[in-house]
Parts: structure tokens; C-alpha cells; sequence
């Protein structure tokens, strides 16, 4: 009698809650061991990299809200650079301080969504709840400095839309200071739970060098123990200005990106109160005429000024000749932006590298002869966002 | 020791001799002309050699230019952690040219180079997977390039008849309307004057 073995195919998703989104797995399973994996991306492709070689830089701006639609603010920043620095303009000191202060809010937003929902996959709710609330508040800092949630569309090319309104950073000082309680409540669920660690300790192991190969960044790098930030090893803005650690792993598992993603978020509260303390006064965005719109004042008294924003919002503004590639340390690694410009007022190519789209490209690697049971956990540790993944 | 920019580009001209083509240094990068048949060696000589240290790749992108005699641009991006550094390396191909894969240097090329066939329609040569990954099932065209209308050609609904999603050609209500700024306004020239200036005492 011969003993028969066969793998089964196994369908993960497109809706499936641990999937993050719309993401379609084809697993082919021996038993409950992973076999292979086959990702199926592009669910949520929206054609955002052709849809702005349609649009002027200025409306360009708000497709980088909805790449990775948890940090909006993140995405915004690094297509603003790429301009600024084509264009070869300064951001005023005090627009500087905001964008990093925005930023940061970024972070822990992603962060906070991030473990929560990570502690959902492998079975804990609580988390997700205490979480999310702390989330709204945030969101409420993004709404009253741009008027919305989350497509905010705050940050321009050449500095911030508009400088902060009366009484924010009272209130964001007041968050600052109950936070670290917050992440000291969500510690005491997660670190030392039995449960937790069974499903995250030694799962989805990285070592530096696939790290490295599969070009993975952020905390998915650092987890494994390479101390790689581009705030501090190609800092952007004023980020050299502050005093900031940060946290690697040893053992480059789940669990250690966890602890990373807890200690990222209490820097980012000490980046944020350090903004705070230190945020100087005056203009918020560039002074030159022909690339940030005027007052809103001077449009009643000033004929120039109304001529100056009716070309900027219509026509925009040309960015010379040239290619460049910015990246920032978003809350999911390195987030870049390809530009060329051929001197037009509409980008000739952008390319977005999302850090997503290579960290998902890992799965199959990380999950080879690890249990059904483990892929949303690994899943959840990647932390992906279909929104700049599909792109 | 981590090396600059400056020390990178006599390196790389030295090590590779005739294969760079063209070499500047623009915005702290450094940006490489090479040959598509030598795509890969240099790729594996920035990555080995002791003193570059290329150990990650960032990414994969392509451009498309119709108008020219080599159609497509690809970039590749590369990140070295221990110089601090990046590099941009630049191939032009035509059309019908297969570009050597370099999946077997860095595993992590293998969706970017899926997803330059699947926008561009650029096939490679010895890639393990080469299918569409973007895009939709089914889908016919290229949509990066730039002869593709941005409204595509084909929508989805459901037909509640046949119970399924079909397909159908676009039908626009009004027509896509691409407005071609032509306008004298070219910005203002004195602080052009001032960072150019700027530009040039950076220089010396």
C-alpha cells in the first residue's frame, strides 16, 4: 500500500479580516504547514502614479493621502520634498518644526493601528479598543489643522497650507502628557501575555542579511537589528535639531518588531513635546510669490495677489528640468518618491516606492514551514497598508 | 571607513572603466549611464565590491519617452547603509529589447521587474515569475505608457441579467479634457538669480 501525501490550495481573502485590507493569498498548504504562498495584489490599484503625470503638482498632492491612508501626513512629506528640492526652495523654521510635529503624530497613528490590530489577528480585542480611541483624538489634531480626517492634504510644496489654529498645541501637549499612559496600558496587555508571546516569539524570523536582500526598511530592518533611520542618517527638515533614540531588535521575530513599534511611539512623543517646546515663530511657508499662494487678505485688496493665486490653482507652477529620488522614514520604512520633471507644470514620471510592496513580497520566504496559523500574524508584524502597496 | 560621493564616483569609474557611459553627481546622488547587456555585472560589482557596499535595492522604475529612438528608461535604485549613499543607474532600451533579470543578485527585483512588464510592458530575460501583478485579471495594455488614455479602455459593472461583472468599452458622457497651459508665466526671475547664485558659492 503506498501512503498518498497531497498539498491543498487554499484561498486567503480578498475579504478576509486578518487579510488587512484586500489582499488575496493562494496558499498551498500540507496539512497545516505552509508550503508556498502566492500574494495577489492590486485589488485596490487606482493608477495613482499615471493619474498624476495628469495633474499639476498642487493637485497632486492629495493621491499621497490615500496611498497609505493610516499616516496621511507622512506620504504628503515626501512628495513635497521631492518638489522642494527640484525647485530648489527653503521651508521657513517654524513650517520645518510643523511638518515634523504632523509627522510624528503620523508615526504613533500607524503605530498604534498597527499593534492593535495585530493583537486582534492572533486573538486579543481590548487592545484594538483602548487603541483606537486614542486615534480619534489624533485624527481631531489633523481636522482642525486641515479640516479633515484623513485626506488632509496639509502639507504644500514649500511648507504648511495654513499655520496652527488657536489653542492646538495646548491640546496636543495635554495628549503628550496622558499618552505614555496609554502605551503603558497597552504594554500590560501585550508584552508579558502568555498568548501573545506563544503566537509572535520566533515567528516570521528575518536575519540581516534577508533583511537587507529583500530590501525591507523600517522597523521591518531594524527588528533584525540594523540601526538604519533616515531621520537620523539623512535627515530631512530640522530632524538633526532633536534628540531621538532609536530602538532596535535582536532577534528580528515578530515579537521584537512589536517592541520596537512601542518604543517608537514613545519617541515619537518625546520628538513631539521637544517640537513643541522649541517651535519658533514666524511664516509657515515659503515666501516666494510663485510657488505658495498669497493671504487670503490680499486677495480683496491686491490685484497682483489675485492674479498670483488664480495662476497658482490653474495653471500652477513649472519645476525645471531634472529627476530626483527623496525618500522619508515613514511609519512603515522608507517611502520615496521618483521624480522627473521635464519642465512642464505636471510631473513627467512619478514613481512611488512604498514600503509595503517589497515587505509583502517577503511572505512567501517568511512563511515556508511555518503553520496556517502564523500568516496572520507575520501578516500583521509586516505591516501593510493596500493603499500604497496596490498604489 | 564610509566613503563620499565624490570618492564613490572614482571608484565606480575606475572599477567599471568603459561600461559607464555617462556619470554625474546631482542632489548628493550619484547618477550612472550603463549598457543593457551590462546591466548585471555592474549591478553585482556595486553590490561585492568591498568598498561600495551596495547591499540594498530600492527600487526598480522605468520611463517612457515616445518620442525617442530608445523608447524606455529604466532606473534602477541603490542604497548602501554603511557610506550613506545612493545611486541612481540608468539604462535606455528600445522597444523589443529583453533586459537580463536581476533576480539572482537581489531576490526583492522580483516584483519591481513584474511590475515594469506589467505597466511598460518591458520582459526580462530569466526571471522566475514574469506575470502581471497590478493590474486586473485579464487585462490588456500597458498602462504607464504614455500612449495610454488615462480613462483606459474598458469599464466594469455588473450585469444583473448574467449575474456577472463584465466588461465594456469606456463610454465618457463628456470627454476627457486635458488642458495644455500655454502661458508666457515662467516665475520669477530674481530669485532664480539668487539661488543660482547660491548654487555657485555651494560650489567653490
Amino acid at each position: 500500500m503506498t501512503k498518498q501525501t497531497k498539498t491543498m490550495n487554499l484561498n486567503f481573502g480578498p475579504q478576509h479580516p486578518a487579510a488587512h485590507g484586500v489582499l488575496r493569498l493562494i496558499l498551498e498548504l500540507d496539512g497545516e504547514i505552509v508550503e508556498k504562498i502566492d500574494p495577489h495584489i492590486g485589488l485596490l490599484h487606482r493608477g495613482t502614479e499615471k493619474l498624476i503625470e495628469h495633474k499639476t503638482y498642487i493637485q497632486a498632492v492629495p493621491y499621497f493621502d490615500r496611498l497609505d491612508y493610516v499616516a496621511p501626513m507622512n506620504q504628503e512629506h515626501v512628495f513635497t520634498l521631492a518638489i522642494e528640492k527640484l525647485l530648489d526652495i527653503e521651508v521657513p523654521i517654524r513650517g520645518q518644526f510643523i511638518r515634523v510635529l504632523f509627522c510624528e503624530i503620523g508615526r504613533i497613528l500607524s503605530h498604534i493601528l498597527n499593534i492593535t490590530t495585530q493583537a486582534l489577528d492572533v486573538g486579543a480585542l481590548t487592545p484594538s479598543l483602548w487603541g483606537f480611541e486614542e486615534r480619534e483624538t489624533l485624527m481631531t489634531f489633523y481636522e482642525r489643522v486641515s479640516g479633515s480626517r484623513l485626506h488632509a492634504n496639509y502639507f504644500r510644496p514649500g511648507g504648511v497650507h495654513k499655520d496652527l489654529p488657536r489653542g492646538l498645541i495646548e491640546d496636543i501637549i495635554l495628549f503628550c502628557e496622558r499618552f505614555p499612559k496609554i502605551i503603558d496600558d497597552l504594554e500590560m496587555l501585550l508584552t508579558d501575555n502568555r498568548i501573545f508571546k506563544q503566537r509572535n516569539v520566533n515567528i516570521g524570523i528575518v536575519t540581516k542579511q534577508e533583511a537587507l536582500d529583500h530590501s525591507f526598511s523600517g522597523v521591518m530592518l531594524r527588528g533584525s537589528g540594523v540601526a538604519w533611520d533616515l531621520r537620523r542618517s539623512q535627515p530631512y527638515e530640522c530632524y538633526k535639531d532633536f534628540d531621538f533614540k532609536i530602538p532596535i531588535g535582536k532577534n528580528g521575530d515578530c515579537y521584537d518588531r512589536y517592541l520596537c513599534r512601542i518604543e517608537e511611539m514613545r519617541e515619537s512623543v518625546k520628538i513631539i513635546k521637544e517640537c513643541i517646546k522649541k517651535m519658533p515663530r514666524g511664516p509657515v511657508k515659503s515666501i516666494d510669490g510663485k510657488i505658495t499662494p498669497p493671504k487670503k487678505e490680499d486677495l480683496k485688496n491686491s490685484m497682483e495677489s489675485l492674479i498670483h493665486h488664480f495662476k497658482l490653482f490653474s495653471e500652477g507652477f513649472r519645476i525645471p528640468e531634472g529627476e530626483i529620488y527623496t525618500a522619508v522614514e515613514a511609519p512603515k520604512g522608507e517611502l520615496g518618491v521618483y521624480l522627473i520633471s521635464d519642465g512642464s507644470n505636471k510631473p513627467y514620471k512619478c514613481k512611488i516606492r512604498a514600503p509595503g510592496f517589497s515587505h509583502l513580497q517577503a511572505m512567501d520566504y517568511l512563511l515556508k514551514g511555518h503553520m496556517l496559523a502564523d500568516v496572520p500574524a507575520v501578516l500583521g508584524s509586516l505591516d501593510v497598508v493596500f493603499g500604497e502597496v496596490d498604489r | 571607513m564610509p566613503i563620499t560621493i565624490i570618492d564613490l564616483e572614482k571608484i565606480v569609474n575606475s572599477g567599471l572603466t568603459t561600461t559607464i557611459k555617462k556619470s554625474k553627481i546631482n542632489f548628493d546622488q550619484l547618477f550612472i549611464d550603463v549598457d543593457v547587456e551590462n546591466i548585471t555585472s555592474v549591478i553585482l560589482f556595486l553590490k561585492t565590491n568591498d568598498k561600495c557596499k551596495f547591499r540594498q535595492l530600492i527600487d526598480i522604475t522605468a520611463a517612457d519617452y515616445p518620442g525617442k529612438e530608445k523608447r524606455f528608461k529604466i532606473v534602477y535604485l541603490l542604497l548602501s547603509h554603511e557610506n550613506n549613499l545612493r545611486i541612481v543607474i540608468n539604462i535606455y532600451i528600445d522597444e523589443k529589447i529583453v533586459v537580463p533579470s536581476i533576480t539572482k543578485i537581489f531576490p526583492s527585483a522580483n516584483w519591481m521587474e513584474r511590475e515594469i512588464f506589467d505597466m511598460y510592458g518591458i520582459s526580462y530575460k530569466d526571471h522566475p515569475d514574469l506575470r502581471r501583478i497590478l493590474t486586473d485579471y485579464g487585462f490588456e495594455g500597458h498602462p504607464l505608457r504614455k500612449d495610454f488614455p488615462l480613462s483606459g479602455y474598458t469599464e466594469v459593472r455588473y450585469n444583473e441579467d448574467r449575474k456577472k461583472v463584465i466588461s465594456e468599452p469606456v463610454k465618457l458622457d463628456q470627454e476627457y479634457r486635458d488642458f495644455d497651459f500655454e502661458s508666457p508665466w515662467d516665475g520669477t526671475k530674481y530669485i532664480k538669480t539668487e539661488t543660482q547664485k547660491n548654487k555657485t558659492n555651494d560650489k567653490r
